[in-house]
């Protein structure tokens, strides 16, 4: 075969495809030599080139809802007069729970709210890191093929999506870091003091495999055209109620809710970063979160890759 | 034969291929393949057993139309659909036991654009290449030689939702390729495309396998089946009903010309045997369905004429005529009877 022929549709300027390179491509193509470690680090940069790629946007969204929720809390009720102060302090939100005692007057809104906002920063981003994506791949175009076709076992795939979810979520956990801590008004800076960095790393690191883990069950059990329920019956009740703006423990006086609490997957990440930045709140015992971070990240990561899989093979 | 169901295999089966057909020689072989798929309307059996063997360096096409089971038959020959019975062999290794060893080995261009939209052109290629182990430079180099051998060059850093059917269809190929594999599937790769782009497309196909590349493909035009494939197997709610050469086909079930005239009222069903049409050593049948009366004929000069004629006899008027010439087209219509619609 030697014609030549000149696509329809090509803008001016392009090549012709010709029938001796597309020869030559059968014969020069390279031998491929796939194994498992190469494939997985090839998927997740492509997960990096496309952060990279959206990377404003992301930024955006990570920094946009805590630094508002910051603001208005820890700068501009303050300055007004509504300033919010714990334990023995003044304003709404005042209480005297076991878990809002606090060594030394009051305990300020700002210090609750930093590792409540970063645990909530740590199930938002899973949530778009993993779930979000999926709207797209498993519509009637199902772009996952492209992905489901790479020589690897399909729950492979899933555990990548997962992990890359998962360091999503971790960086924007670690952007709003510096927001919580600085964006307050005079006398509202947040009492934070890192016990155990390890134990910190930890958290973050579990909180967000097992946030992620989460966003994967949910996108592969959610019809993609019902994705922004989602929000409404899952994500909202999951924040509101996962001990972002109130520790655990000060649900005491509300003893069904704070049982109930604990089938919240985003109460024990609060709960971790609050016991390792700032310790002088009550919190849950440690054991009894890393407990629940790593049982949630190997049960949501075993069913979800199980969901995906039977989503992504008919 | 078997027809157990097996549990999906978990992609770690060691390398060798299993014992069946060689591989050297057999690219694909399924055994009485099955697809059923349920639901709580019921069940639906979308594919009933289909036997395939398909030689290495053969074109071979899936012919059939919308909902005949072509699609849903490629998909468990490339691992994404589970069979409910059967097996399949693909470049020596079974789909459900080893279906990595499977996606090592082939190239599929699926019916819906697949194309990773957050990438480029040039980085859709990369990527593929290197999730088939090429190095970072390797997969930049065979990217670089696939854009410039499909015409894509002045598109190499659009992004790939910014590209026509055309250019989406050349580049999902050019993805397939990446790889040198051993099977190159196709499914319906040129619906919705223009004529002139989908004519360009052959060639690139025509090309493939003229340099010894096997591919599957599934369409449901017969004219694309006929410029195209070597064999192919005529397909209809989830069973093949013939296969074979184009010619092969055309001079067996198809041999004969199709005459049909639909009147503007209903035909007796005994009307082709009053007229004496059955007769005829030239007709090979002839059937009424509902207002229509078709005619197989070998000798069909003046059938068409002299149908009118016997039908105005009757009373009846003349809605409308065709005459096929033998095609696909009209083994189809012998071997089940309906009208091909794509």
């Amino acid at each position: 075969m030697t014609a030549t022929a000149q696509p329809a549709d090509v803008g001016a300027g392009a090549s012709e495809f010709t029938a001796a390179s597309i020869a030559a491509l059968i014969s020069a193509a390279p031998e491929p030599r796939p194994t498992l470690a190469k494939t997985f680090a090839a998927m997740m940069a492509r997960e990096f080139r496309v952060l990279g790629r959206n990377a404003i946007s992301t930024f955006t969204r990570a920094v946009l809802q805590p630094l508002l929720f910051v603001f208005v809390f820890s700068y501009v009720l303050p300055k007004i007069g509504g300033g919010m102060m714990v334990a023995g302090g003044t304003g709404a939100g005042g209480g005297s729970g076991p878990g809002l005692s606090s060594a030394g007057g009051g305990v300020t809104f700002a210090t609750i709210l930093v590792p409540g906002l970063m645990a909530s920063m740590l199930l938002m981003q899973a949530i778009f890191g993993t779930t979000m994506p999926l709207v797209m791949e498993f519509s009637w175009q199902r772009t996952i093929e492209d992905r489901a076709l790479a020589p690897v076992p399909i729950r492979v795939l899933a555990i990548q999506k997962i992990l890359a979810g998962a360091i999503q979520s971790f960086i924007g956990a670690c952007i709003v870091f510096p927001i919580v801590l600085l964006v307050h008004a005079a006398g509202q800076a947040p009492h934070v003091h890192v016990t155990n960095w390890v134990l910190l790393v930890a958290i973050m690191v579990f909180g967000a495999t097992s946030a992620s883990s989460l966003g994967l069950l949910l996108g592969t059990l959610v019809d993609p055209r019902k994705m922004q329920m989602l929000f409404a019956v899952i994500l909202l009740p999951l924040t509101m109620l996962g001990c972002v703006y109130y520790p655990w423990s000060a649900l005491g006086s509300i003893k069904w809710l704070q049982i109930a609490s604990l089938v919240n997957p985003m109460v024990y990440m609060a709960e971790g970063l609050r016991a390792v930045l700032t310790p002088s709140m009550g919190h849950m015992p440690l054991w009894a979160v890393l407990l629940a971070l790593v049982g949630g990240t190997v049960v949501f990561g075993s069913l979800a890759t199980r969901t995906f899989r039977n989503r992504v093979v008919n | 034969m078997t027809t157990a169901v097996r549990e999906p295999g978990t992609g770690e089966t060691p390398e060798t291929p299993l014992p069946g057909p060689d591989p050297e020689i057999t690219a694909i072989n399924t055994k009485n393949l099955k697809k059923t798929y349920k639901s709580p309307r019921g069940n639906v059996e979308a594919v009933r057993g289909i036997d395939l063997d398909v030689p290495r360096g053969e074109f071979f096409g899936l012919l059939g139309p919308n909902g005949a089971g072509k699609s849903t038959t490629i998909g468990m020959l490339t691992t994404l659909v589970a069979p409910t019975g059967g097996t399949a062999l693909v470049a020596g290794r079974d789909v459900v036991a080893d279906p990595v060893g499977v996606k090592r080995r082939i190239g599929v261009v699926t019916q819906n654009n697949t194309l990773d939209m957050q990438l480029t052109v040039a980085e859709n290629l990369q990527f593929r290449s290197r999730f088939f182990g090429l190095s970072s430079r390797e997969a930049s180099r065979r990217a670089a030689q696939l854009i410039d051998a499909f015409g894509l060059g002045d598109r190499r850093k659009a992004l790939a939702h910014a590209l026509s059917g055309g250019q989406a269809r050349r580049l999902l190929i050019a993805r397939a390729l990446v790889h040198k594999p051993d099977v190159l599937f196709l499914d319906e790769p040129t619906a919705g495309l223009d004529p002139q782009t989908r004519v360009n497309l052959w060639e690139i196909l025509r090309v493939l396998h003229a340099e010894g590349q096997t591919v599957l493909l599934t369409t449901h035009h017969m004219e694309e089946a006929e410029q195209l494939c070597d064999r192919v197997a005529i397909v209809d709610h989830g069973r093949v009903l013939a296969e074979g050469g184009v010619d092969e086909l055309k001079q067996g079930a198809g041999a004969a010309t199709v005459v049909t005239v639909r009147f503007e009222e209903q035909v007796q069903p005994d009307f082709p045997e009053r007229m004496g049409l059955t007769a005829r050593p030239s007709v090979s049948s002839a059937e009424v369905d509902g207002d229509q009366v078709r005619v197989f004929s070998a000798e069909p000069d003046g059938l068409l004429g002299e149908l009118v004629e016997l039908g105005a006899r009757e009373g009846l008027h003349v809605r409308d005529a065709a005459q096929l010439r033998p095609s696909l087209e009209t083994v189809f219509l012998a071997l089940t009877g309906r009208e091909y619609r794509e």
